[in-house]
C-alpha cells in the first residue's frame, strides 16, 4: 500500500450539511412523540373530564398549531441540528477572545446527571438538600481564597445578572448612607464588557466611559478629571478585553475610594490571574467570576450558567439571598435581611454549574489553578508573537506581553487587499474553526480577539496560527476567496439584508410563512 | 488514605510538559513564565501558594462527589408537592438527549454558519412557543420569568413613555423582590388585591389605582396561587382605556387547555419555561420567554437577541441570523435597551424538542391530567377534618390548601409529612400572612393516585399525631 500524504497546512475539513426541514415541515398529522401520563380510571370518575370546569371563555377553543412528529423523527431532526452546532469540544476554540473556553472535564458532566441533582427542589427542605448545600458552600470558600473577599452568592446566572446585581448593590449602599439622590454616575472604561455599562444604566446611573491612552492603559488623569461626589461607583476589568493589565489599578481604586465610590471588578474572565493576583489586593469591594468562563462549566449556547459574586464583609448585608451558611454541623439557607437588594434571580441560581466549578476546582486544587493561570498566559505570548509575524495582522497599543488574551486587528490587510474581519470570520469556519471581532464599537479597526486558554497545545495554537496564515495569503494574492467564504461549512453566505426591516423580518416560523406567501 | 499527586502534567493542561513551555518561552524571548506577569505590581501579587484542598484525580473526584451527594434526597425519592415556581413534570428522555449533546452543551457564540444548527434550533423553539401563546414573536430566553416579566414591564413603559405598573397581589413574593430590584430607580409599582376567597383579581381595586401613568397591567394565569384568571378581557380593557399596556405571565403548561392570553388582550406574554422539558435541577432549570406582536414598536424594545431565518446566496438553503441586533446593548453598550448576554440559550432548545415531541394533542392531554389529578387531590384533603381548598376558582396544577382549621401550622404539619417521606407544597404563612396557615400544593402529571391517597392519610395523620402529643 502507498504511503498516504498528509503534509496540508490547514485541515481538510467539511462540516456536517443535513439541509434539515424546519421542524413544522415534519408535520404528518397523527404522528406523535411521546406518550403523555394520563388520569387513571378512577381520578376520571370521580372528577370527570377536569377541564369541563375551566371558566367560560378561558378555554382554549383550538389546539396551538404545534407539528405532529414520531419520536424518531424528532431525534433525527435534532441530532442533525447538533450537528451543525460547532461545540467547543470540536474545535480549537481560542476564537471567542474573552470568553475563556477551556476543555469541559467529562466526569463533571457525567456528575451532574444524577437525580440528586437533577431532580431537587429549590424549596424541599434543607435537610434533604445538604449534599448541594455544601457544594455552594464550599464553593464560596474557594472563592473567597481566590479573590481575597469575604463572601459569595451564587444566585446571579450569568456574568451579566452578576453586573446588575453589583450596580444594585452600589445603589443599596449609597441609598443606605443617604447619598443615592447625589451619586448619580458609574464610571467604566470601553474595553470593558458592554454590560457593564448597561446593567448601570438600568440601575438609573449615568455611564462614564474612560478612554485608553496611547498605550492602552485606561488613563488615570481621565479618571482624576471626571471623578467627583456624584460618582456611585467604578466598574473594570483588569486585564481588559487588550489583555493589558493595568499595574496602576490600586492608584484607580483609591482614587475612587476617596470619592466615596465602590469598586467593583469584572473577573468575568479571571483565567489569567488564578492563585496570581486578587481583587482584594487590588482594591475591590464586589468582584464577579463567571463560572462558564474561568471556572469550567460549559458556555450551552448561551446559558444556563452562574456569575459568582463575592463582596466584602461591609457589603454582606446587601446581598441577594438567601444565602448559604454553615454552623459546623449543617448547612442552611438564610436570609440576608432589610439592607439586601432582595433577589436578582429565583431560587438560588444554577446549581448544577457551581457543582461542575466545584468539581474542576478540586480537581485541580491551589498549584493546579495557579498552572491553569500560567499556562493560559504562556500560551497568549505564544500565540501572539506568532500572529504578529502574519502579514497584515497587528496588535495596537503597549509592546509588550499581554496576559490571557489579546485584541488584535486587520486593519492593514483591509486596507491592502479589501478584506475585512467579517470575511476572515467566515472563511475560518472553512477550516473548523471559530472566530469572533469584538463587541461594539470598533475602538480597535478590524479588530479579532483570541484567548488561548489552559486547555490548548502548542500544535492546536499552530493549527489556529496556520490558518490565519493561509487566510491572509488568500487574502493578499485572491481576496474573493475570502469574501465568498464559507464554502465548507453548513450554510453559504446569508442573505441578511431583511433582519433591520420590519416589513420583511420573521422571527417565527408562523411570520415566514404569512410574510413570504405569494401574492395572488 | 490521601492520595499523593506526582509531579506530572495535568490532564487539562498539556502544555505543562517542561519542555514544550522551554521551546515557547524561547520563541517569545522570555527566560521564565513569571516574567509574563512582571506588569503586575509586586504590593498585589500573591506571595504564597492559595490555601486550598489537595487536588483530587478524577477516580478521587467521583469518589468524593457522589458520596457528598447522597446526602441529597431528589423529588423522586419523596413524595413531592413543591411547585410555586418550579414544577416537578414528566421529562421525555428526548430532551435530555438533545441538550446533553456535546456539541450543544459546549456551544457558545458562533456564527450562523458553524452554529447553524444552534441559530436553527432556536429559531423553532421561538417558533414552536409563538404557536402555543398565539404570536409572532418570541426572544431567546432570559433567565427566568421574573426576569422575563421585569424586562416585559421595562418594555411597557418604554414603550408607553410611563413609569408606574401594576401587579397582582397574589404574586409570589421572590419574584416580587427580583421585579422591584429590577424595575427600580425608574419605575414603581402597585399592588391590585384579589378576592378571598374567589382568587379572581379585584377589578374595583385595579379601577382605582390605574391612572394616566400606569404603563402596564400585569397578572397571571394561572396566578401564583394556582387560579385561572377568568376575568383576563375585562383586565385587558381596562389596562387598554387607560392607555397602559396589558402584560399576562402564564405557565405555558397549561396553554394546551387554557385560552392564550394574547386571545384576551395581552400586548406582552411572559412566562418560565422550566415546565417544558426541564428538570427542576434545585432551580437551576429555570428559563423565561416573553413574546408579543410582531410589530416594531414591540420588537425594538426587546433586549434579547432575536434569530430570525433569512434565505442563503444559494437557492432553496436556509440561513439564519440576528434580527434588529442594533436594539442590544452588544451593539451600543448603555444606549442598548437594557442588556444582554449569557442567558439560558440550552433550555430554550429544550423547550422546542419537548413541544415537537408533544405536539397539539400532547399538549392538551398534559393540561387535562393535570387538571384531573389535582382536583382529585384537592378534593381528598379538602375531605380532612379541619382541612379546605381556600380559593373557589377553578384552578391549575396548584391550589391553597387551608390548615387554619386543624389548629396546627403548616410547619408542624410538613414536619410529620417530612418523617413520612412527602414533602409539602410551599408553606405560604410568611408571604400571605393574612391567608393564615395555608400552604400552596403543586400536582403534575406525575403523581399517581396512590401517591395522592398517602398524602390525604398522612395530612389526616399529622393532624391527629398532634393532638396526642399537646394531650399528653
Amino acid at each position: 500500500m502507498k504511503r498516504i500524504v498528509r503534509d496540508h497546512k490547514v485541515r481538510n475539513f467539511h462540516q456536517a450539511k443535513w439541509d434539515e426541514p424546519i421542524i413544522f415541515e415534519l408535520h404528518k398529522p397523527g404522528e406523535r412523540g411521546v406518550e403523555v401520563p394520563q388520569a387513571e380510571a378512577e381520578i376520571e370518575s370521580t372528577v370527570g373530564d377536569g377541564i369541563s370546569r375551566i371558566p367560560d371563555g378561558m378555554k382554549r377553543t383550538t389546539p396551538p398549531a404545534l407539528p405532529e412528529i414520531g419520536q424518531a423523527k424528532v431525534l433525527r431532526h435534532y441530532l442533525r441540528l447538533s450537528q451543525e452546532t460547532m461545540g467547543s469540544d470540536f474545535n480549537v476554540e481560542i476564537g471567542q477572545g474573552t470568553c475563556t473556553m477551556k476543555y469541559i472535564p467529562r466526569v463533571n458532566e457525567m456528575m451532574i446527571r444524577t437525580p440528586k441533582i437533577m431532580d431537587l427542589h429549590p424549596l424541599q427542605d434543607v435537610s434533604n438538600a445538604q449534599g448541594i448545600l455544601e457544594v455552594f458552600y464550599k464553593l464560596d470558600l474557594a472563592m473567597r481564597e481566590i479573590s481575597g473577599l469575604d463572601k459569595f452568592s451564587f444566585q446571579p446566572s450569568s456574568g451579566t445578572q452578576a453586573l446588575l446585581a453589583m450596580a444594585s448593590i452600589v445603589r443599596a449602599y449609597h441609598d443606605s448612607r443617604g447619598e443615592g439622590e447625589q451619586r448619580n454616575e458609574i464610571i467604566t472604561t470601553i474595553f470593558s464588557h458592554p454590560s457593564q455599562a448597561a446593567t448601570a444604566v438600568v440601575k438609573g446611573y449615568k455611564i462614564i466611559t474612560l478612554y485608553p491612552d496611547a498605550d492602552g492603559f485606561p488613563d488615570i488623569e481621565e479618571l482624576k478629571k471626571v471623578i467627583s461626589s456624584r460618582t456611585a461607583g467604578f466598574v473594570v476589568a483588569n486585564p481588559e478585553d487588550t489583555g493589558i493589565y493595568n499595574p496602576r489599578i490600586k492608584e484607580f481604586t483609591d482614587l475612587v475610594h476617596e470619592a466615596g465610590g465602590i469598586c467593583y471588578y469584572d473577573q468575568a474572565n479571571a483565567n489569567g490571574l488564578l492563585g496570581v493576583t486578587r481583587a482584594k489586593e487590588a482594591g475591590f469591594d464586589m468582584c464577579f467570576f463567571n463560572l462558564h468562563k474561568t471556572f469550567a462549566a460549559p458556555h450551552m449556547c448561551g446559558g444556563p450558567a452562574t456569575g459568582a459574586l463575592g463582596v466584602v464583609d461591609t457589603l454582606i448585608p446587601f446581598l441577594p439571598g438567601p444565602i448559604v451558611e454553615y454552623d459546623g454541623t449543617s448547612y442552611d439557607l438564610k436570609e440576608v435581611g432589610d439592607l439586601s437588594i432582595g433577589k436578582v434571580r429565583s431560587f438560588h441560581g444554577v446549581a448544577q454549574t457551581v457543582l461542575r466549578s466545584y468539581a474542576w476546582v478540586r480537581s485541580l486544587g491551589a498549584e493546579g489553578l495557579r498552572q491553569v493561570a500560567h499556562t493560559a498566559v504562556l500560551n497568549n505570548n505564544y500565540l501572539y508573537h506568532k500572529i504578529l509575524e502574519i502579514r497584515g495582522a497587528s496588535a495596537p497599543y503597549v509592546k509588550g506581553n499581554r496576559l490571557e488574551q489579546v485584541r488584535y486587528s486587520w486593519e492593514q490587510m483591509t486596507q491592502e487587499t479589501g478584506v475585512t474581519t467579517e470575511d476572515v470570520t467566515r472563511r475560518m469556519c472553512d477550516f473548523g474553526l471559530h472566530y469572533w471581532t469584538s463587541h461594539h464599537p470598533y475602538v480597535v479597526p478590524q479588530p479579532f480577539t483570541l484567548e488561548p486558554t489552559e486547555s490548548y497545545s502548542k500544535e492546536d495554537l499552530d493549527e489556529y496560527i496556520n490558518a490565519l496564515q493561509q487566510i491572509s495569503d488568500e487574502a493578499y494574492s485572491n481576496p474573493e476567496i475570502v469574501k465568498n467564504a464559507p464554502t465548507r461549512s453548513t450554510v453559504h453566505r446569508i442573505e441578511d439584508s431583511s433582519f433591520d426591516d420590519p416589513e420583511k423580518w420573521c422571527i417565527t416560523w408562523r411570520s415566514y410563512l404569512k410574510k413570504t406567501t405569494p401574492s395572488e | 488514605m490521601e492520595t499523593r499527586r506526582k509531579a506530572s502534567v495535568h490532564p487539562y493542561i498539556p502544555n505543562m510538559i517542561p519542555e514544550v513551555q522551554r521551546q515557547m518561552l524561547d520563541e517569545i524571548g522570555v527566560e521564565r513564565i513569571e516574567d509574563l506577569y512582571d506588569i503586575i505590581p509586586d504590593a498585589i501579587k500573591m506571595d504564597r501558594l492559595m490555601d486550598m484542598p489537595p487536588a483530587l484525580s478524577e477516580f478521587e473526584l467521583k469518589r468524593e462527589i457522589d458520596k457528598l451527594l447522597q446526602k441529597n434526597k431528589s423529588a423522586n425519592e419523596t413524595i413531592n408537592f413543591l411547585g410555586a415556581g418550579c414544577w416537578q413534570h414528566f421529562i421525555p428522555a428526548v430532551c435530555d438527549e438533545i441538550n446533553q449533546r456535546s456539541e450543544f452543551v459546549t456551544a457558545y457564540a458562533g456564527e450562523p454558519y458553524e452554529d447553524k444548527g444552534r441559530f436553527q434550533s432556536l429559531f423553532e423553539y421561538q417558533s414552536l412557543v409563538a404557536e402555543l401563546v398565539d404570536m409572532d414573536v418570541v426572544n431567546v430566553p432570559t433567565f427566568d420569568w421574573a426576569q422575563a416579566a421585569s424586562t416585559s414591564l421595562r418594555m411597557a413603559s418604554r414603550i408607553t413613555g410611563r413609569t408606574e405598573v401594576l401587579l397582582p397581589a397574589t404574586i409570589d413574593r421572590d419574584k416580587l423582590m427580583i421585579i422591584a430590584n429590577y424595575i427600580t430607580p425608574q419605575l414603581s409599582y402597585q399592588l391590585v388585591d384579589f378576592n378571598d376567597p374567589s382568587g379572581e383579581l379585584d377589578l374595583e381595586d385595579l379601577k382605582s389605582k390605574v391612572n394616566a401613568n400606569t404603563a402596564a397591567v400585569y397578572f397571571e394565569n394561572p396566578t401564583f396561587l394556582g387560579t385561572i384568571e377568568s376575568q383576563g378581557q375585562q383586565i385587558a380593557d381596562i389596562a387598554h382605556a387607560a392607555g397602559a399596556l396589558c402584560v399576562v405571565g402564564v405557565d405555558p403548561s397549561s396553554l394546551g387547555v387554557l385560552k392564550p392570553p394574547s386571545q384576551y388582550g395581552a400586548d406582552i406574554i411572559c412566562g418560565d419555561l422550566q415546565p417544558l422539558g426541564m428538570h427542576m435541577n434545585y432551580g437551576g432549570g429555570q428559563a423565561g420567554f416573553i413574546a408579543t406582536r410582531d410589530e416594531e414598536k414591540f420588537v425594538m424594545e426587546y433586549p434579547s437577541r432575536l434569530f430570525g431565518i433569512a434565505p442563503t446566496i444559494v437557492e432553496g438553503e436556509y440561513g439564519f441570523g440576528d434580527v434588529a441586533y442594533d436594539r442590544t446593548s452588544f451593539a451600543h453598550r448603555e444606549t442598548g435597551k437594557e442588556s444582554v448576554g449569557t442567558q439560558t440559550a440550552l433550555w430554550g432548545i429544550t423547550a422546542g424538542v419537548y413541544l415537537a415531541l408533544l405536539g397539539p394533542y400532547g399538549m392538551q392531554e398534559l393540561g387535562q391530567t393535570i387538571m384531573q389529578k389535582s382536583q382529585y387531590a384537592a378534593e381528598l384533603l379538602a375531605a380532612i377534618d379541619g382541612v379546605e381548598i381556600r380559593l373557589q376558582s377553578t384552578f391549575f396544577k396548584e391550589f391553597v390548601v387551608d390548615f387554619n382549621g386543624t389548629g396546627k401550622t403548616v410547619r408542624e404539619i410538613h414536619r410529620q409529612l417530612l418523617a413520612d417521606g412527602i414533602q409539602g407544597g410551599k408553606d405560604l404563612s410568611e408571604d400571605f400572612p393574612e391567608l393564615g396557615q395555608c400552604a400552596l400544593y403543586c400536582v403534575t402529571e406525575v403523581h399517581a393516585k396512590e401517591e395522592l391517597e398517602t398524602l390525604a392519610a398522612a395530612i389526616q395523620r399529622a393532624c391527629v399525631v398532634k393532638e396526642e402529643v399537646e394531650s399528653v
